[in-house]
């Protein structure tokens, strides 16, 4: 596996870290996370600063109730919560989105392909195939693109991307990211505003698309 | 069994005690340790005394069931626990599932490195007098951020802010996880 060279930045962790990030950007970044041990890492220091937090921020007695009850119910039976793990190039977090199904593709048209993971108010998440050396056409976003390599590897004006590799795009940023020649490049795409092709799907038919 | 190193904080101490011989007295320690602490950070984020005391409950249940995958190695027992309380918070008041990464495995619970723990601990501690040094503004961005109350956009425009003077502690963790993990794969 090649080394992964762009990370999650720390603010992005910070939030995934304290639970305020929407659901389809912290989907990419446990994604990220589990493909990388520095993000880990650095997820594990942000944890043990809400930790610190946790310590200091003030305490409130807890009712002898609340204890008895807790102190009951240890033998209780618990159901555990399902484990997903990685799946060819899908990392478990990918998994547990596509409910452990293998991925239902719609074709968008010039071999691009996308499997609609998660979508609401929040955002969305999706994985978006592209033949190799293809273009994905014009976008700019509204609000922030996150964008995860699952397999292959693609190029925009600021950089090549490959396995593991995390971009983050915002308003400021307008690229044309170019799948490299090989294999199909897969990746994990989350946006938390609707994505606008200038070119490949009038606007009118984004929602149905709803990308 | 673990072997007990010495100097070991109590809270460390009862959360091994807990995943390794589920000690049902160490367990209520803990409980009365930080089920105060996990009541008053709920309700700092804004829950009622009762919804505060359902966190409490279901993270205190939580650290009882999950307790094998505590490695004192890599995280002080607060972190655990905050990492645990923001799940169930999201868990409960969401109603969805918080992504979370594949699991790395369980730690080893024969052989523990009593220096490796203590380095984690002595951190922990650090940061917590990091954070009490701070200025009162700062401090209160710092808490609203891991309270979860920031957004990834207010978290960034904050430049150096919502890590401010704990940014060193957090990075001088971090190269000590890096090192642990490195180890691991
Ligand atoms: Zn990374």
């Amino acid at each position: 596996m090649t080394e992964i060279t762009h990370h999650a930045p720390d603010a992005l962790l910070a939030a995934y870290a304290a639970g305020s990030l929407p659901q389809p950007f912290a989907i990419v970044v446990a994604a990220h996370i589990s493909l990388c041990n520095d993000c880990r890492a650095a997820c594990a220091a942000h944890e043990a600063a809400g930790g610190a937090v946790l310590e200091t921020v003030g305490e409130e007695a807890v009712s002898d109730a609340l204890r008895g009850r807790v102190l009951g119910l240890l033998d209780a039976p618990s159901v555990p919560e399902p484990q997903f793990e990685r799946v060819g190039i899908f990392p478990g977090p990918v998994v547990e989105a596509m409910r452990g199904r293998p991925p239902r593709w719609t074709p968008l048209g010039m071999g691009i392909r996308q499997c609609i993971l998660a979508s609401g108010r929040q955002g969305s998440a999706r994985l978006l195939s592209i033949p190799p050396g293809r273009a994905v056409p014009d976008h700019s976003h509204n609000g922030l693109e996150l964008t995860l390599v699952l397999q292959g590897a693609f190029s925009d004006e600021t950089g090549c991307f490959g396995v593991g590799d995390l971009e983050l795009a915002d308003q400021s940023l307008e690229h044309t990211p170019v799948a490299d020649d090989g294999a199909e490049c897969i990746c994990l795409a989350a946006t938390d505003a609707p994505l606008r092709f200038s070119s490949l799907i009038p606007s009118l038919l984004q929602p149905i698309f709803r990308i | 069994m673990t072997p007990t190193p010495t100097k070991m904080t109590p809270a460390t101490a009862w959360m091994l005690a807990v995943r390794d011989r589920r000690d049902r007295a160490a367990f209520a320690a803990l409980f009365d340790e930080y089920a105060p602490k996990l009541k008053g950070f709920a309700m700092r984020g804004g829950s009622s005394a009762t919804e505060a005391e359902e966190i409490v409950q279901e993270v205190m249940l939580t650290v009882w069931r999950k307790a094998a995958q505590f490695d004192p190695e890599r995280a002080p027992v607060s972190a655990w626990i905050y990492h645990i309380a923001r799940n169930r918070q999201i868990d409960v008041f969401r109603k969805e599932r918080r992504p979370l990464p594949e699991d790395p495995g369980l730690p080893s619970t024969v052989d523990l490195d009593g220096g490796a723990v203590l380095a984690v601990e002595q951190e922990a501690n650090a940061l917590k007098e990091a954070l009490a040094r701070l200025n009162p503004d700062q401090r209160e961005m710092i808490e609203r951020a891991y309270l979860g109350e920031l957004s990834h956009q207010e978290i960034s425009s904050q430049t150096g802010l919502p890590l401010g003077t704990i940014k060193s502690r957090i990075r001088l963790g971090l190269e000590r996880l890096r090192h642990e993990l490195r180890e691991l794969r």
